[in-house]
């Protein structure tokens, strides 16, 4: 166990954590869907609608530049959170799926042509599939998947095997939202690049978990989500290599995005402008500041640690209990677990488990084909944060067996 | 109404349960284990309902006017649920059965403790029930 992380001071600084649920005091397990909000956070975002709200850019008022300066300084200290090389590079979304549509339609629209591959895997998110098989049904593309192993693992070898000449679009996820895996993006993005082919990784569930260095990884886009990492929803980042933006199409059109415009043409804005058509969403991407910040406060590798430390003794006691099956036992994993019990439906385990305050996903989670895979249709899946406790485990397994064995 | 009055006979079963979740989730499993079997050769695609998150079948029987049900779940929960609306529309007219407001769901406060609709199928089996009384009709 280890001790000397402030998990205490943490859980002071996020209100809904001192709420009941049901009578009972609320556990929070349900963090890889989305992550709950420090006081910083929701404290900015008042203040924003208080004291600075206004159109960012083009204004020439006190409170146009406050809130532009206030939106910028989030695009560059999240530049330096993934240690991106210039704000040029960081792109605001929605979230990490409007990320993956927007390479979709913008890159592999203009640079993919017929009968080329686009790589995908088998643990993939709804998010990392739906746009591939939209753009591959308008430009007959094809898309292959890397295989998952029974341990939750992608099987590399497979994968070298799917590289070939025609392969130009390879989209993987950094850490799977159903079982927990961290793949290996930085090796998986050095193949693709030999081979000639440009890289995506899904960082939705990664950023809020460890360090994440895209320079490092080598990958020409990353995507991930504000609400995933403590921020308000409604907020991503797309990032992507200057050189790569910089030939992409817009888009969508709109005010913000242009240079000028007439009715003969339009020039468009310089990156990363060009990709945020219409006026954003400026008072979450403010209150992204602050989660970022938080988890700088914080620092990556002792939150890494901690969660490592509550990870390893939430599997050591689950592992212990009858008729409870764990999906997803790879090694390199973060705190999340998936898993069915003999004889009892995961929804039914859901609705007795909220019963007693623990909030915990049942279902597909997103990623049917994976269910699919390991023939199952759905799980139970319990997901760590950083504010969870060795408590909460202690409370969520001796319910887990009392309801079970009912 | 005979559907309002078997209703009602519900909310007040429900009464006594006094709002305590787990004890209402133990009685609507309760009641589905009480449902009467369903036969293997009925499990056929065309008598599933898929809600999100569950799968239902039922399987129904039209006679001398009046309609018979037989139903499972994977869920216990939401196995409870039908056996509640097989209770409230077995041997009913399909008359009696479009006419029929359901509003056991919300005087129960049953809605507060089964999740959303969509993840307990519950809109899907009311409108199965009631497409099949549509169905009834039309047949004959």
């Amino acid at each position: 166990m280890m001790s000397n992380f402030p998990v205490s001071d943490i859980r002071n600084d996020f209100p809904i954590l001192e709420r009941k649920v049901n009578n009972n005091d609320l556990v929070y397990f349900d963090n890889a869907a989305t992550t709950q909000k420090p006081n910083t956070v929701i404290d900015a975002l008042s203040d924003y609608y208080k004291n600075i709200n206004s159109n960012i850019h083009r204004g020439v008022h006190h409170l146009a530049e406050k809130a532009t300066e206030e939106f910028e300084e989030t695009r560059e200290i999240a530049r330096n959170f993934i240690n991106a090389n210039s704000t040029s590079e960081i792109v605001f979304t929605r979230g990490a799926t409007e990320g993956i549509n927007l390479v979709a339609s913008s890159y592999c629209k203009h640079f993919l042509k017929k009968g080329d591959e686009i790589i995908i895997s088998e643990m993939e998110h709804h998010s990392n599939i739906v746009p591939w098989q939209m753009i591959a049904k308008e430009k007959e593309l094809k898309i292959r998947t890397v295989k998952v192993s029974g341990n939750g693992e992608l099987d590399i070898n497979q994968f070298k095997n799917l590289i070939n000449n025609k392969t130009k679009f390879v989209s993987i996820v950094y850490i799977s939202n159903t079982l927990g895996t961290i793949n290996p993006v930085k090796e998986i993005t050095k193949i693709s690049k030999d081979a000639g082919a440009v890289v995506m990784i899904d960082g939705a569930q990664a950023t809020s978990h460890k360090n994440v260095d895209v320079k490092d990884i080598n990958c020409d886009f990353f995507v991930f989500s504000a609400h995933k990492m403590y921020g308000p929803t409604g907020v991503g980042i797309l990032y992507g290599k200057e050189e790569i933006l910089d030939k992409m199409p817009p888009y969508m059109g709109g005010g913000e995005m242009i240079k000028d415009v007439s009715f003969d043409s339009t020039t468009y804005n310089e990156l990363p402008y060009k990709f945020e058509a219409g006026t954003p969403n400026i008072g979450d991407v403010v209150g992204f500041k602050k989660a970022i910040e938080y988890i700088k406060k914080i620092g990556r590798n002792k939150i890494y640690e901690y969660e490592n430390s509550i990870r390893d003794y939430a599997h050591e006691k689950l592992v212990k209990i009858d008729r409870v099956n764990l999906v997803g036992t790879s090694k390199k994993k973060i705190g999340i677990f998936s898993f069915h019990v003999d004889g009892f439906h995961y929804y039914d385990l859901g609705l007795f488990l909220d019963a007693k305050g623990i909030a915990i996903r049942t279902g597909h989670h997103c990623t049917q084909p994976l269910m699919e895979k390991m023939k199952l249709d759905g799980t139970a899946r319990v997901s760590l944060a950083m504010y969870n406790t060795y408590e909460e485990i202690d409370y969520f397994i001796e319910e887990l067996k009392r309801i079970i064995n009912k | 109404m005979i559907t309002d009055k078997i209703q009602r006979e519900i909310i007040e079963n429900f009464d006594i349960l006094d709002d305590d979740i787990e004890m209402t989730l133990n009685y609507l499993m309760e009641l589905g284990e009480g449902l009467k079997p369903l036969d293997d050769k009925y499990r056929v695609e065309e008598n599933i309902i898929k809600g999100c998150q569950s799968k239902v079948w039922l399987k129904h029987f039209y006679d001398n006017e009046k309609l018979t049900f037989f139903g499972d779940s994977n869920t216990a929960i939401t196995k409870g649920l039908l056996s509640l609306l097989i209770h409230i529309f077995n041997n009913r007219t399909p008359k009696e059965i479009l006419e029929s407001k359901l509003f056991f769901i919300n005087d129960t406060g049953l809605c507060r403790f089964i999740g959303t609709q969509r993840s307990n199928g519950l809109e899907a089996m009311e409108n199965k029930f009631k497409l099949i009384a549509l169905n009834s009709i039309e047949n004959g």
